[in-house]
């Protein structure tokens, strides 16, 4: 259960109630009232002006709900609850992207200025979790690839690392005398995968600017990976030379790969990825479904790993 | 589990209130009816058969670790809730046997082929299903029957075998999660101080035993 303390906001933040009422999403009845009501009584909500995209996928929803209070997002706790619980603390603004490495034009980016120089997408993905569950989640945001080209990397970057937020002040999970992982959270892609289409800097979902325990103000989302590849609350983009080191890659490199494609056929040494099941969808008695390979997004990534062998490079 | 105290039952130490074992199973097995109540009216937050699973998983161990924790209680506190240990024990068991037909039934929808691969290829489910195993003729012989039937010195053996029990119940929550988050860790040095204790307590009376012991540790 939540018990939501009230942010501190300014009343110009506060988005007029007759904006809601008018918005998209509540006018599909049902699934908006209860959006609706999920969203009252939440400081931060700040509508965004998104573009629909043929990337999108048609399937059903995942709840809000459950979008805002089944997170993995370890600096605020091991619990599926406590990022909602506890990420209230991060300060999400003002907020600045450093990137920098080998580009032409490295920078500091606001985030303000980022959501304000974009043309937003709304980008219906789904998601699924190396733990074996998945969702469908409306993210809102930009291409990932917009970003790259802004800085001009130069010729030798081949990688591109992204950090997250190093802020044990404000993260209760950083304090933990168990350290669960090497902080900061280190997640990097390929260049060519990070210039694919589908990989976007989500800014929002369900056309807010996301919450904390979403990975507010600023995250990765690469649909065809495993879930921990979106890097959240991002504060820096580095572009290198060599693969990078990432967290989870670290903590266990048998178990988590670098590239961490979504694929049915690579087990994770633990625990079979064959199947999944879509939270939301049967409550005590889930169904599981089979996972696709890369999440079903074969389509678009599949010629990124021609030749690879998809069982060494998991 | 030796159920004897070396010196005869001592009536020192806390005077621990009687209360029927009745009462014990039925405070017991309150988190089950709870769960089962918010399961069934979808009130178990995103992922409830998950949820089910791991509470139901976590509250075996809890009554595995409270079991193992009765006799150093009476040894070293002189609280002597050795009259409860067997409801605590079969609690540990019912909790076992809901967690795995959640498993069973929820989690995979008796797909056998699919249970099986799991049991042969990965080792969280292989050792909870032998600890799951190690507990049936436990609860089978939970009874005054059993003791009278196999004699007190065998039955002692064979409850012996919670130990390997609590060491499996730990390794499968172990091999279950991500990293290695504070939860696991905790139950698993628990149960380790609850058995380290066991045993460096026999080794100790093998090296000076006690005078008035009637038989020689073997």
């Amino acid at each position: 259960m939540l018990i939501r303390r009230p942010a501190d906001i300014l009343p110009s933040e506060i988005t007029p109630r007759s904006v809601y009422l008018n918005r998209r999403q509540l006018l599909g009845g049902a699934a908006g009232l209860a959006l609706a009501a999920g969203l009252s009584g939440r400081g931060q909500a700040a509508t965004l002006e998104t573009v629909k995209s043929p990337l999108s996928t048609d399937e059903k929803l995942t709840s809000l709900q459950d979008v805002t209070s089944y997170n993995n997002y370890y600096e605020f706790g091991v619990d599926k609850g406590a990022p909602a619980t506890y990420a209230k603390t991060l300060k999400t603004s003002p907020w600045t992207v450093k990137v920098d490495g080998l580009v032409g034009k490295p920078g500091e980016f606001s985030v303000e200025d980022l959501i304000k120089s974009s043309t937003l997408e709304e980008r219906i993905y789904r998601m699924r979790c190396v733990e074996g569950w998945s969702m469908v989640i409306p993210w809102d945001g930009f291409p990932l690839a917009d970003l790259i080209k802004r800085v001009e990397p130069l010729g030798n970057a081949k990688y591109v690392a992204f950090e997250t937020a190093y802020r044990p002040e404000e993260m209760p999970g950083l304090q933990s005398m168990f350290p669960v992982l090497d902080w900061p959270y280190v997640e990097g892609l390929r260049l060519d995968e990070a210039m694919n289409p589908l990989a976007i800097l989500a800014v929002g979902l369900y056309g807010e600017r996301l919450q904390n325990q979403n990975g507010a103000p600023i995250r990765l989302v690469v649909p065809w990976k495993y879930g921990f590849k979106g890097i959240k609350s991002i504060t820096r983009i580095s572009f290198v030379e060599k693969q990078p080191v990432t967290s989870w890659n670290k903590q266990a490199s048998d178990e988590y790969g670098f590239y961490a494609n979504v694929n049915p056929n690579v087990d994770h040494p633990r625990w079979s990825q064959a199947t999944e099941r879509r939270i939301g969808e049967g409550g005590l008695f889930v169904k599981r479904r089979p996972t696709l390979l890369f999440n079903g997004y074969a389509e678009q990534v599949a010629q990124l790993y021609s030749g690879m062998d998809l069982r060494k490079f998991y | 589990m030796d159920a004897r105290s070396p010196r005869g039952a001592a009536k020192s130490g806390f005077a621990v209130p009687q209360v029927p074992k009745i009462a014990l199973y039925l405070v017991g097995l309150i988190p089950a009816a709870w769960l089962f109540y918010h399961g069934i009216n979808d009130n178990l937050g995103a992922d409830p058969m998950r949820y089910l699973e791991q509470s139901l998983g976590l509250w075996a161990l809890r009554f595995l670790v409270a079991t193992l924790a009765v006799t150093p209680l009476r040894q070293i506190l002189n609280v002597n809730l050795l009259r409860y240990r067997r409801a605590l024990g079969l609690l540990c068991f019912y909790y076992a046997v809901l967690h795995l037909t959640t498993y069973l039934v929820l989690d995979q929808g008796l797909d056998f082929a699919a249970i099986w691969a799991d049991i042969v290829k990965r080792p969280y489910i292989t050792i909870g299903m032998a600890t799951f195993i190690i507990l049936i003729p436990l609860a089978a012989t939970s009874n005054n029957a059993a003791i009278r039937r196999l004699g007190g010195q065998v039955w002692a053996k064979i409850h012996r075998l919670v130990y390997v029990a609590a060491i499996g119940a730990v390794l499968h929550f172990l091999l279950v999660v991500k990293s290695w988050p504070p939860e696991p860790l905790v139950y698993t040095a628990i149960v380790l101080a609850l058995l380290g204790y066991r045993l460096i307590r026999s080794l100790y009376r093998k090296i000076a035993p006690q005078p008035r012991s009637p038989r020689r540790a073997a």
